[in-house]
């Protein structure tokens, strides 16, 4: 199922898909390893739900909701 | 044709990084993503004998050593943790200045063992800019607690720079690393890093690119690499070049 990642709730695994963003952010984030391909895991969620913290490429990295609802994922059960 | 004008223009000081005034001793930079032990390795190689303060017009931390192996002298330079040589922030400026116009003899990449693929990113920029590598991966201990063994014959050869493995705490590895940051900044072993695969499309843009660039600044082995930012819209980039102060670091950089 193909989802927004800030969509995804706590403990739900997804697979990066697309980052609809350009120029430096995009840069940024492929470079902290949100990469089309890499597993990603909600780890943490914030008391108001917005940053939260995703496991990937082995590393905690917590986004804001401006950055994940443009980071397009596929669910994996 | 000319394409960069010669020019001198210092209203910008974006490329304001030290180069060594003369140099007797070999230049080393050590770079890595933040946290990977790098100052423990620092430490490890010059036995805490450092001076600080900080770049040249930036608020970013300089830490530099110096040390002896082979009866070669050696300054190692301390450059700022980061993810990457592509993004904005001053530390990453600060690092990849150096490596592309400080023209150090070699640099040295720190890596974390245990998210060694993660760091291979940095890994990757640097060994575009700049050939005379040595890739560092640190902190064995922690992969080998969480289980994995670093194969380090074959990552050599699918990377193409020499490899060493290091636990910088227990002192394991750094003699190997020494020997090996010798033999490359000595010119008696030429690292050949593997290239990146590009889409054809973007392949012919940078190879109508490199010939012009090069015409400009003669045997610049990063033209690619600047051809690829001019590709992107890396503004600094133009602007260095459309200012002259890029021929100008360059040239410096030439020069010792």
């Amino acid at each position: 199922m193909i989802k927004k990642l800030s969509e995804l709730k706590k403990g739900e695994k997804a697979i990066i898909r697309e980052l609809n963003l350009n120029g430096l952010t995009r840069r940024r984030l492929f470079d902290l390893g949100f990469i089309p391909g890499t597993d990603v895991m909600v780890v943490f969620e914030s008391p108001l739900g917005d940053p939260v913290a995703y496991a990937v490429r082995g590393t905690l990295i917590a986004l804001r909701r401006e950055e994940s609802e443009k980071i397009i994922v596929e669910l994996v059960n | 044709m000319r394409i960069f004008k010669r020019k001198t223009a210092h209203t910008e000081d974006l490329y304001q990084i030290e180069i060594m005034p003369e140099r007797k001793n070999n230049v080393i930079a050590l770079a890595g993503n933040p946290n990977t032990g790098k100052s423990t390795i620092f430490n490890r190689l010059t036995g805490l004998r450092q001076h600080t303060g900080n770049w040249p017009g930036k608020t970013v931390k300089k830490a530099e050593g110096e040390f002896t192996f082979k009866n070669e002298e050696f300054k190692l330079i301390d450059l700022p943790g980061t993810y990457s040589l592509l993004s904005t922030s001053e530390d990453e400026e600060v690092a990849r200045d150096f490596i592309l116009f400080g023209n150090p003899d070699a640099t040295i990449i720190v890596c974390d063992a245990s998210v060694l693929e993660r760091n291979l990113n940095l890994a990757f920029q640097i060994m575009q800019i700049t050939y005379r590598c040595v890739l560092c991966v640190n902190l064995i201990d922690e992969a080998r607690r969480k289980g994995f063994e670093i194969d380090k014959e074959q990552l050599e050869k699918e990377i193409g720079v020499p490899v060493v493995l290091t636990n910088a705490k227990s002192g394991e590895g750094i003699e190997e690393l020494k020997e090996k940051m010798y033999l490359v900044a000595t010119r008696l072993i030429k690292p050949n890093p593997r290239k990146i695969k590009m889409k054809d499309s973007i392949r012919k843009k940078i190879d109508l690119l490199v010939p012009l660039i090069n015409e400009s600044f003669t045997d610049l082995y990063s033209a690619e690499w600047i051809a690829m930012r001019l590709l992107e819209g890396d503004s600094k980039i133009f602007n260095a070049i459309k200012n002259g102060k890029l021929v100008e670091l360059v040239n410096k950089g030439k020069l010792e």
